[in-house]
């Protein structure tokens, strides 16, 4: 049974399904295992972050792809709802209509966006993604009357929303069916098509399969995963602002999640969002009693000091890069 | 429309926005003041984005860590600056400085990070961002998070006044110095036999080594010599802005892809010209109507790649 | 005479596929052989492999009586072996006499040599300031041959000089190579034109599927039909 849903797409590895199941419980039962709004807060930002990083696994790791506009789709969903609820009050339609809208915004950009890569080099791609990304950023804290600008929007939620246990909850279901659907949607024969075209554009064009439409459809999917991924933030937060979804810092977090996790396998995503959200709230406070215990010598304390927590993530990336091109899933899953 | 076999179109494209901004604005000293603006700003972009073009041009590698020597040149340059007491006497060891440490990590940076994913454009792209990321922090760590001042020489501070027209001393040598560049580069390109070695390694590597030639020392040279300039570029724009933070390198790294995408990839003349196109819009819209200022290069960057889709000067790659 | 270029038992691996498996032949000094063969029968990889292109899996490579061994590309040049590629590999952007002073490696254009040059090439002089991306077809053969030859050379490796030219311009190819013959160079070609090639080969190695199926010299081949048709089949008669 447990196969069916995941798709047949097993961990393969005893490790990694102890870890797997481990965060799964983890975050099932996270209101009571782990009371306290700071932790409920961290297990609500792994759901989504471990959504949003599949989604771009999708495009990364099995159409390969490397677009610097993920979080623009991100940020889309989190406006949606947002602008949504400014206007039209806290209700569920409101977050239909504003997830709706979103949604078709960014199958139209993605669409769009998707044609294009096909049309020039996987660099020349990367850089003007980086640019559209930046466009819109900068659209979104300029258009401030209806995105808020740089200080975003903040607002209220429906009624069932605004206890945390049940906002978590909300937030933890719709991360797993999504996550599932994705699982799904690489193993079916769509998935396949997608690998082969990884592996060997020319060789999957020459073999029949229309490639520009596998590619425009990965780029759509990704796409509006990572929107829904952003309404569920924006929901969580009851916040959405430029900061929270558009900023490049974000996509350096995806990237990084994504590579250490391990590109293609989806579950990479799960491994590499807990280690990385997990390391952002707690890593600190380990660093900083590193730090504090290496006072006095040189350069030691500010290497470790709790801000430089990204350093060391920096430096297991560009490892993972070099030594684990397959992440923690795929090391754990050779042994 | 073409001199000998120069095309003059992509030139004539500047001439046509500055007279076009001229008829926008209406007041001739603003006018000159927005035009010196956006040559300094231009030529100090040019500055930074040649290395990264040749590279790429040569190498089929694209750096995206390359902010990261923008960057250090910056903190170097406001280092020494600040060592020497901020004088003029302090600009060139301020700038020698910048040069050399952005040039030595450039070489650091090729052999260890670089070479390893010669081809692979996937791992280039995120190995160079991790490089960067991790660059970054280190910057924290030398320097702290703190925004550090850059303040211009005594000597370059202050303005020439023509009546109405305000020329900053600073951006009259900043355009100086990059016009110094570019005349430098095209030299060698044209005039030398390691120029000549570059032009034809960016058409056809390979053929350049059957003829014998070190090909994997032009590249390193090629990159030392484009991270030398980003360090350039990085320390005369902490000068321009007159403060340096670690973003310096990041900020302009979206604007720098632009100019280059604009030029054409492994195009030195095209980096020329799109950097003024660049540079010049930014100040003349960012004085029109500064509410689409920040986007008015990426409108211009899809405007000419609908016009020339490999950009101002393609290069032929064989 | 001993063979300025020797190859014994090289096998090279593009990938998945075996190119060249075993291929024997040998190059005489001061002579041009000709390396024939139907399309894909592996004579592009083999000069490849010579030049350090394409590493060979298997075999040794001699030059001069040395192992060539993994000596990389530019190594591999600087012996004294000079390229003309298929693709021929002229520098479109730079002008015809930035590419030949590119490939002038130790010093100054030779004005003997040049002067050589423009007798059979005369276009080159003609182009001299001019980017070579302006020749035609025959006339950026001519410059890509120039440049294998601005330089002594000891060997001169020429891949299908006369693809895709004009009957006028290979007349006027076999000319000029003719009379480089006539200077002491060792000149190993690749031809389908089997015409140039009975015009100018002294020996000549036959391929067929990654293998040297017959060598010998020219004139007996030439001499004998039946033998031309085994070897060769249609490629001979349509390339006259």
């Amino acid at each position: 049974m447990i196969a069916t849903l995941l798709s047949g797409d097993l961990p393969r590895s005893r490790v990694l399904a102890f870890l797997l199941a481990g965060i799964f419980v983890s975050l099932a039962a996270a209101p009571f295992l782990f009371p306290g709004t700071r932790s409920l807060d961290v297990a609500a930002r792994i759901c989504v972050f471990i959504l949003l990083v599949a989604s771009y696994d999708l495009l990364l790791g099995y159409t390969g792809i490397v677009s610097f506009a993920h979080t623009m789709f991100f940020g889309i969903g989190g406006y949606g709802i947002g602008i949504a609820i400014a206007r039209l009050d806290a209700t569920w339609t409101a977050v239909a209509a504003g997830t709706a809208a979103a949604l078709a915004l960014s199958l139209v950009l993605s669409f769009v966006v998707g044609l294009f890569s096909l049309r020039v080099k996987a660099i020349f791609f990367a850089m003007i993604t980086l640019a559209v990304a930046s466009f819109f950023a900068i659209l979104a804290s300029q258009l401030s009357h209806i995105t808020g600008g740089e200080d975003g929007i903040t607002f209220r939620v429906p009624e069932l929303l605004r206890t945390r246990v049940n906002a978590y909850y909300v937030v933890f279901g719709a991360s797993l069916v999504l996550f599932l659907a994705l699982l799904r949607v690489v193993n079916s024969p769509f998935g396949r098509v997608l690998l082969a075209i990884r592996e060997n554009d020319f060789r999957a064009e020459a073999l029949g399969y229309r490639t520009v439409v596998y590619r425009t459809l990965a780029n759509c999917l990704g796409a509006a995963v990572a929107t829904l991924a952003g309404a569920l933030y924006a929901l969580w937060l009851r916040y959405t602002g430029p900061n929270t979804t558009l900023d490049f810092s974000i996509m350096i977090d995806i990237l990084l999640m994504v590579v250490i996790g391990g590109m293609g396998t989806l579950y990479g995503a799960v491994l590499g969002a807990t280690l990385f959200v997990v390391a952002q709230n707690y890593l600190q406070d380990a660093m900083k009693a590193v730090s504090s215990a290496a006072q006095g010598l040189p350069l030691l304390p500010d290497l470790f000091h709790p801000d430089r927590w990204l350093l060391w993530l920096g430096i297991l990336f560009i490892l993972s890069v070099y030594y684990f091109p397959t992440g923690i899933v795929g090391y754990l899953r050779r042994r | 429309m073409k001199i000998g076999r120069f095309d003059l179109i992509p030139i004539l494209l500047v001439v046509a926005v500055t007279a076009g901004a001229a008829g926008l604005i209406g007041s001739a000293s603003t006018w000159v003041t927005l035009t010196v603006a956006g040559l300094a700003m231009g030529l100090l972009i040019f500055i930074m984005a040649s290395g990264l073009t040749l590279v790429f041009g040569l190498m089929d590698v694209m750096n995206f860590a390359h902010g990261l020597f923008i960057a250090v040149g910056a903190y170097v340059a406001a280092s020494v600056m600040k060592a020497f007491g901020g004088t003029l006497g302090a600009l060139a060891p301020a700038i020698l400085g910048a040069m050399l440490v952005a040039g030595v990590l450039g070489l650091f940076f090729e052999r260890i990070i670089i070479r390893p994913v010669y081809g692979q454009h996937l791992k280039q792209i995120l190995i160079t961002t991790g490089g960067m990321i991790v660059a970054e922090q280190l910057i924290h760590v030398l320097w702290g998070p703190d925004l550090l001042p850059l303040p211009r020489p005594e000597a370059l501070r202050g303005a020439f006044l023509f009546g109405d027209i305000v020329l900053e001393r600073y951006r009259i040598t900043a355009v100086a110095l990059g016009l110094l560049v570019f005349v430098g580069l095209v030299l060698v390109l044209n005039r030398t036999r390691l120029g000549l070695l570059i032009r034809a390694g960016v058409e056809n590597k390979e053929m350049v080594e059957a003829m014998g030639y070190r090909i994997g020392l032009l590249f390193v040279g090629v990159f030392v010599a484009g991270s030398a300039l980003a360090g350039l570029g990085g320390a005369l724009w902490g000068m321009y802005q007159e403060a340096v933070t670690v973003a310096i390198g990041a900020q302009m790294m979206v604007l720098i892809f632009i100019v280059i995408i604009i030029g054409g990839l492994g195009s030195v003349t095209g980096c020329f010209v799109g950097a003024l196109l660049v540079g010049l819009v930014a100040n003349y819209v960012g004085y029109l109507s500064p509410k689409v200022a920040l986007g008015s290069n990426i409108l211009i960057m899809v405007l000419v790649l609908l016009w020339r889709p490999q950009g101002l000067y393609p290069v032929g790659k064989a | 005479m001993f063979p300025v270029l020797e190859l014994k038992g090289v096998n090279t691996h593009i990938g998945r596929y075996h190119i060249l498996q075993g291929v024997d032949f040998s190059v005489p000094k001061n002579q041009l052989t000709m390396l024939l063969g139907r399309n894909g029968a592996g004579k592009t990889t083999c000069l490849r492999t010579i030049m350090g292109l394409w590493r060979a899996s298997a075999g040794q490579i001699l030059f001069e009586g040395r192992d060539l061994g993994k000596q990389p590309t530019r190594a591999i040049a600087n012996l004294g072996i000079g390229y003309v590629p298929e693709s021929m590999g002229i520098f479109a952007g730079l002008t015809v006499r930035e590419n030949l002073v590119l490939a002038a490696r130790s010093g100054p254009l030779d004005e003997a040599r040049l002067d050589w040059i423009f007798r059979y090439f005369e276009a080159l002089k003609r182009f001299w300031d001019l980017p070579a991306g302006n020749l035609s077809g025959g006339q950026k053969q001519m410059l890509a041959i120039a440049r294998a030859i601005i330089e002594p050379r000891k060997l001169v490796l020429v891949d299908e000089p006369t693809k895709g030219l004009a009957p006028a311009i290979i007349q006027n190819l076999v000319e000029a190579f003719a009379e480089l013959k006539k200077t002491d160079t060792t000149i190993l070609m690749v031809e389908q034109n089997f015409h140039a090639a009975r015009a100018l080969g002294d020996s000549v190695a036959v391929m067929d599927s990654g293998r040297i199926v017959h060598a010998g010299s020219m004139k007996d081949l030439a001499a004998d039909e039946a033998l031309q048709n085994r070897l060769l089949g249609l490629s001979l008669e349509a390339h006259q």
